[in-house]
């Protein structure tokens, strides 16, 4: 067959070069598919039915209609849409379409239909997945079945069939066979199709994909110590803070309750984390994961800093990122807690009374111990900015406002015996380690208060226990 | 209701645990020699120091070891070490 034309009946180009057809098929044999309805061209007697579409992509159709030339088994020219000149040297026939202007483009391919690729990959063999598949009876079981072979956290998943694994996927560019790193705590090698099985668990879009396989990286980072944060009797897990360009494109919440309910990439991201660690890692509660109370943020605990004043450094511009890139820092932390601070109208006292609230992480004694993240709400932050102050001034207030006498610290002071070494009665100390107070800004209008995140204790061993940052790729 | 059959992909890691009997206990505790591994936990030092005087009061051998770190698994070496040199082992941490 020395010529396939590919068409379909809505597609007004299509419509149009119906008598081009026919000029054609007067000379050459013309053989043609029509992706929605054989009956179309009635003029010519109908077409192949390819509304399976497993011609056209075989053809790789992505634009109706599409002219091809083949010597032989070989495809030695197409032309897409309609043009006049093209089409004349692929069917190599002169005077086409009389009356048709000399150019007009074409419709998309019903191939290209959302969901369709990854369908059509799957059932041609272009795209393969290695995971074990799953046999249910009937899909009104499918969640339970998911309970009952320990994949949810708690929550309703959302089934992991092939189509949706295969459209997650379709998120990035990288292999599904790819090796994203070592999952503890049974340290076994998760691939990226792994990782979007429990990505479509979790409930995630294609499009936050890449943010969850760069949260991942970041945790799996050794400097992370996802080990033993999953392992730990304090309350922590991983808190995930996205920034950059990334944050706005998938639609993530850096506003009004952003550190809550209600965002499907805030809620979801951090959810498919813990599920890999959950799935993938084996690290289940009661089991190594031996956290005495865990926390409400280990289903999920994932935000977008708020970015929308272009004088404020976001976090991962301090840390070293240029200004409009991508990222995700990951910080062990534990719940919310709430700092009121009403009253204060110049940046020093609005600093030294958020450091009140700072000073109870972990134990208002204990110093240099554990980090902390302070989400800063626009309304300090615009008391902040009216005097003047950014993020350098703002994280050095915070640190002279948070360095105490040790006599106040030490063990037994006032009558508490929790504190720190007795030998640094003398001094004056620091309640956080240099770097381990992260300032971000998030959070609805109409609230003088901000959010204190306290973060894992054996943060103090800071070589060991690092907060990490990690760009998002594609 | 649908009764279509359906398929869900796994999302573990496909492992397929093996399951070992428990080994028995040695017959001769002071045949064996016993590893005493901390994890590195505050003051698991001074919890395996009092272990440790207890077990060689009773005339059994001893030998110490300690994760660098309780935030991160054991490395290889020293669970070689155990394997090689120790046949019944104790982990311990302490806060």
């Amino acid at each position: 067959m020395p010529l396939i034309a590919v068409i379909k009946r809505e597609c007004d180009t299509c419509q149009r070069v119906v008598p081009v057809l026919a000029q054609i098929r007067q000379r050459t044999p013309l053989e043609l598919h029509c992706q929605d309805d054989p009956t179309f061209p009635e003029a010519l007697g109908g077409s192949l039915d390819d509304t399976t579409l497993d011609r056209s992509w075989q053809l790789r159709i992505e634009t109706v209609p599409t002219l091809i030339r083949f010597e032989g088994e070989r495809e030695v020219e197409r032309i897409v849409g309609w043009d006049r000149a093209a089409w004349e040297r692929v069917a190599q026939q002169s005077g086409l379409g009389p009356g048709l202007p000399e150019f007009q483009p074409g419709c998309g391919s019903k191939t290209q239909e959302p969901g369709m690729p990854e369908r059509l990959a799957l059932k041609h063999g272009d795209l393969a997945l290695h995971s074990r598949h799953i046999e249910v009876p009937d899909p009104e079981d499918a969640i339970e079945v998911a309970y009952d072979r320990g994949w949810s956290d708690g929550l309703p998943v959302v089934p992991p069939t092939p189509l949706r694994v295969a459209r997650m996927l379709s998120g990035t560019s990288r292999s599904p066979a790819e090796v994203i790193g070592i999952v503890p705590p049974n340290l076994v090698e998760c691939t990226v199709e792994k990782v979007a099985v429990n990505a479509v668990l979790a409930g995630c879009l294609p499009e936050h994909f890449p943010v969850v396989l760069a949260a991942l990286e970041a945790a799996l980072d050794p400097r992370f110590s996802m080990h033993g944060l999953l392992a730990t009797l304090w309350f922590s897990g991983p808190v995930v803070i996205v920034n950059g360009p990334i944050a706005k494109r998938i639609g993530m919440n850096s506003g009004g309750n952003a550190l809550g309910q209600g965002n499907r990439a805030n809620a979801t991201i951090g959810r498919a984390l813990q599920l890999v660690i959950r799935n993938v890692g084996g690290g289940l509660p009661g089991e190594i994961d031996r956290s005495v109370f865990g926390n409400p943020g280990k289903y999920t605990f994932c935000f977008a800093e708020d970015e929308t004043d272009p004088e404020w450094m976001p976090l991962n511009v301090s840390r070293g990122f240029a200004r409009g890139t991508s990222t995700v820092t990951l910080f062990h932390g534990d719940g919310v807690q709430g700092v009121s601070a009403q009253r204060s109208r110049t940046p020093e006292a609005l600093a030294r009374s958020l450091a009140m609230g700072l000073c109870a992480v972990c134990h208002p004694k204990l110093a240099e111990w554990s980090n902390a993240i302070l989400v800063v709400s626009p309304d300090h932050y615009a008391i902040f900015k009216e005097g003047g102050w950014g993020r350098t001034e703002i994280e050095a207030g915070l640190r002279e406002a948070l360095r105490r006498p040790g006599r106040d610290l030490v063990q037994g002071a006032h009558g508490v015996e929790e504190g720190i070494d007795p030998a640094r009665a003398e001094q004056m100390v620091d309640k956080f380690n240099e770097g381990g107070l992260l300032v971000v800004r998030a959070g609805g209008r109409g609230g003088l208060m901000s959010a204190v995140i306290g973060g894992w204790s054996a943060q103090r061993k800071k070589s060991e226990v690092q907060t990490v940052t990690r760009e998002v790729g594609r | 209701m649908s009764t279509a059959s359906y398929q869900m992909l796994d999302p573990t890691a496909e492992l397929a645990p093996q399951r070992r009997s428990r080994r028995a206990p040695p017959q001769d505790m002071g045949a064996a020699t016993i590893a005493l591994l901390s994890i590195s936990k505050e003051r698991s030092n001074e919890f395996f120091d009092t272990v440790e005087q207890r077990l060689l009061a009773r005339g059994l051998k001893v030998e110490r070891f300690a994760k660098p770190t309780h935030t991160k698994p054991a490395p290889e070496p020293i669970l070689q070490a155990i394997v090689e040199r120790c046949q019944v082992v104790m982990v311990g941490l302490a806060d």
